[in-house]
């Protein structure tokens, strides 16, 4: 009985070990991104940054959206398929989840925009620092299947 | 003023632990009668300082005193008078002092319960629990101290955390949650006084076994209640989503069951005595690390309302708790000697086993699944989370091997058993198995583990209600009447064994449910305008435009829609967005309709000034999963309630006395 537990046990550590890399998502900027190279393509990304000025457009299609990202120097196109939350805007800190295509453009298939449940009042232009960005990437809220 | 009073209170609380630990262990090292009474005096008073403190923090809210720092913090004169009560668990301080008057309860109802038994174990228990409570009195005394006095005290304050007002259930969570993770200190002292008395016997067993029940009843709970609440706010439909705040309430949660389970087997045949101490301490080091990982801040979820300093002090005591619970472990373990062996793999124990292992992985793959994130961030700097998918693909697999243990295990008889008894327990189940996988068929179910699910759900269904009223029967087929025999085979006699297989049925319950739930549900998102309307899964859901609604702290934007079904009306759904003072942004609330076969469910995503854009949803059997757990907490309780001392027969051929050994001792 030992025995088919310790084989029990290795095939666990063994199959979760490749669950695990298998299913990571990495919390990328859009220099990040670009810079990555071949890697970029196919894993599960969490993109952050800025909604780019004017890059926003709301095709004819029932809920189709597209937009830039942008930081501090790149700037990245996403095409999203689902209806935007409602402080989805052009200059606010979002955080994209989803793939990178070949077709230049990265897909999204969630979309979280920043807020903090912290009590300060609204400031106009407000601009998303680092640490609330590292913060969005790892909440769930604005999460849907 | 009242400030300082809670000020002294928490000072006094962290002296009267602090010693009151000292005094008891003393006490169990010199075996001495009286050091006992005054290790139960301590226990008395810590709980009575920590009501007290609670006391006034409560009447500091009431009074609106900004003058007392927490208040200053999370109270403001324009909410209402419940939110104002419940704010003592809105954020990190007031839910530290919550703590530590749940463990005062816990701490005094369990010495007192103990106060005439035992005396050569409580006082290391009672020293353990009070040096638990010495922690949290320190926490409440230095880094999360709620009391600190405002110089300048403000003329209102900001209110608690917009999203603990807006829904009831994040004010039911909390406690329920407390009172699981809180209690699971008790049997933790008694396991750590289990292995520094270095025995483990029957007759301790059953303060043990109870005092892991009790949060295990509340924890199943507030699990429960935590998803219910996601899914009713967070407006995303769905009620787990694998983030950490959830993994830290199961991670116990699944520990504890495991030394549920290994108990029973110590309790029939005096083994795993060692295995079982040490999942109950694992228990109680996960709420540990579920504190840290919720209370830190390390994971930025929904659930963190706040970051400090805390953190390093929470982990530096789960340091402390772990590595005193290996060195007793280590030191001790040789001391609690198996009285017996499992003769065979393929009986009751062997399953008993097996449910362990599962248990014990399913812990694992959870834990590495939440902590490997903060291990690399840590090693290598990198930023990143791991996936939903490899929760799934780990936890579907674990959790259908334990619905089929849960079918095949309870039908097992103890010890070996011969091949025509193990067949003649074995195969009838199977036709219920086969009902339940064809209604699923015949509905449309296609996918496997769905359909795998309700074969294996059938079969264990079949097996707890055989189990659940086998004295009943029993009885019945003697020639007792039929009440007698309920109310005798039950309640009176069987409570345990009966509310052990309530909770089996729960369970079963509940895995039926979450298979069904999360593979047959249908989703749209869509944008519509006044008049417009969708359809899914045959229900047409009618646009009917938008309302503002002014409230006292918060505006309101509700939207209308009118249900229907083949054109006959089934109800009307107004999902909203809260605008609270506080908040730079709207909170959403989904409206939810529930059925007995289903919910409807439908979310604002956002408001435009013509048009609404929505994520409906279609979520079968949902709601089953909210009361297949209320009944869990239930059978939980009901066997926790002892039963009429029976002496059990050495020879149990007797089948009355062998159905009902579990409900006796």
């Amino acid at each position: 009985m030992a025995g088919a537990f310790a084989v029990a046990i290795v095939a666990f550590i063994v199959i979760a070990a490749g669950g695990i890399n298998k299913n990571l998502v990495y919390y990328w900027t859009p220099t990040d991104l670009l810079s990555a190279g071949d890697k970029a393509y196919g894993a599960t990304i969490r993109l952050g940054g800025m909604v780019a000025s004017g890059s926003v457009k709301r095709p004819t299609g029932v809920s189709g959206l597209e937009f830039d990202v942008k930081d501090a120097g790149k700037i990245v196109h996403v095409k999203s398929n689902g209806v935007p939350p409602q402080m989805f805007r052009e200059n606010i800190g979002v955080v994209v989840e989803g793939t990178m295509t070949r077709g230049g453009y990265f897909q999204c298939n969630r979309l979280m925009v920043s807020h903090s449940n912290e009590y300060r009042a609204p400031k106009a232009g407000h601009r998303m620092d680092k640490k609330e960005l590292e913060k969005l990437m790892r909440t769930t809220e604005g999460l849907k299947d | 003023m009242t400030a300082t009073i809670g000020r002294y209170l928490i000072l006094a609380s962290v002296m009267v632990s602090t010693i009151g630990a000292m005094v008891s262990f003393a006490a169990g090292r010199k075996n001495s009668p009286e050091g006992v009474r005054w290790a139960q005096r301590f226990a008395y008073a810590f709980a009575a300082l920590m009501f007290l403190a609670t006391a006034t923090m409560e009447y500091a809210l009431l009074k609106h005193d900004f003058s007392v720092g927490y208040v200053a913090q999370v109270g403001s004169l324009s909410t209402p008078t419940w939110v104002t009560i419940v704010s003592l668990w809105s954020s990190l301080e007031g839910s530290i002092l919550f703590w530590g008057f749940v463990l005062g309860l816990y701490i005094a109802g369990a010495t007192w319960l103990t106060r005439n038994d035992h005396p050569d174990y409580m006082p290391y228990a009672i020293g353990t629990w009070l040096a638990c409570g010495a922690f949290f009195s320190f926490l409440l005394a230095a880094p999360a101290n709620p009391f600190a006095t405002v110089v300048n005290p403000p003329l209102d304050g900001p209110g608690p955390n917009a999203l603990l007002q807006n829904h009831v259930l994040m004010i039911i969570h909390p406690p329920f949650l407390y009172l699981g993770y809180v209690g699971m200190t008790i049997p933790f002292g008694f396991a750590c006084a289990a292995l520094m008395r270095g025995k483990l016997g029957q007759s301790f067993l059953r303060p043990l076994r109870a005092a892991l029940l009790l949060p295990w009843c509340f924890l199943t709970i507030a699990i429960m209640l935590g998803g219910w609440w996601a899914y009713e706010v967070l407006g995303w439909g769905g009620y787990w989503a694998w983030d950490p705040v959830e993994n830290a309430s199961l991670l116990p949660w699944l520990t504890a069951t495991a030394a549920l389970h290994s108990a029973i087997v110590l309790e029939r045949r005096g083994v795993l005595k060692g295995w079982t101490v040490t999942l109950v301490q694992a228990s109680f080091l996960l709420t540990i690390l579920g504190t840290f990982m919720t209370r830190s801040g390390v994971f930025n979820s929904v659930h963190s309302f706040t970051q400090s300093a805390i953190g390093p002090t929470i982990l530096a005591f789960l340091a402390v708790i772990l590595l005193g619970s290996v060195a007793l472990l280590a030191l001790r373990m040789d001391s609690l000697e198996a009285e017996g062996k499992i003769d065979s793999a393929a009986s009751r124990e062997g399953m008993f086993l097996v449910n362990n292992l599962i248990f014990v992985l399913l812990t694992f793959t959870v834990l590495i699944g939440t902590v490997f994130p903060l291990i690399v961030e840590a090693v290598r700097g990198k930023q990143m989370s791991v996936g939903r998918p490899y929760f799934d693909s780990m936890v579907v697999p674990a959790g259908t091997a334990l619905l089929f243990l849960l079918g095949v295990g309870p039908a097992l008889p103890w010890g070996r058993a011969s091949r025509q008894q193990m067949l003649k327990a074995l195969l009838p189940p199977l036709i219920t198995g086969g009902v339940l996988f064809a209604i699923g068929w015949a509905m449309g179910v296609t996918n496997v583990w769905t359909l795998v699910t309700l074969l294996f759900g059938g079969y264990a269904a079949h097996v707890t209600l055989v189990e659940m009223f086998l004295p009943f029967v029993q009885r019945l087929r003697r020639g007792e009447g039929f009440g007698s025999a309920l109310v005798n085979g039950q309640l009176r006699r069987g409570r345990r064994r009966f509310g052990s297989y309530i909770v089996h049925a729960g369970m079963v319950i509940v895995l039926i449910a979450i298979a069904v739930s999360s593979t047959m549900r249908t989703s749209r998102e869509v944008k519509l305008h006044k008049g417009e309307s969708v359809t899914i899964a045959g229900y047409a859901f009618l646009f009917g435009g938008t309302e503002e609604r002014a409230e006292p702290n918060r505006q309101a934007t509700i939207a209308h829609f009118t249900v229907t079904k083949n054109g006959k009306p089934v109800t009307t759904m107004e999902p909203r967005m809260n605008q609270y003072v506080a908040m730079r942004e709207p909170i959403g609330t989904p409206a939810v309709y529930s059925t007995i076969t289903g919910d409807l469910y439908v979310s604002i995503m956002n408001i435009d000034s013509d048009s609404i854009g929505i994520l409906v949803l279609t979520e079968p059997m949902v709601g089953w999963i909210w009361i297949a757990v209320i009944m869990m907490g239930i059978g939980g309780l009901v066997a926790l309630i002892p039963s009429r001392k029976v002496v059990i027969l050495s020879a149990a051929k007797d089948p009355l006395t062998e159905a009902e050994g579990l409900a006796t001792t």
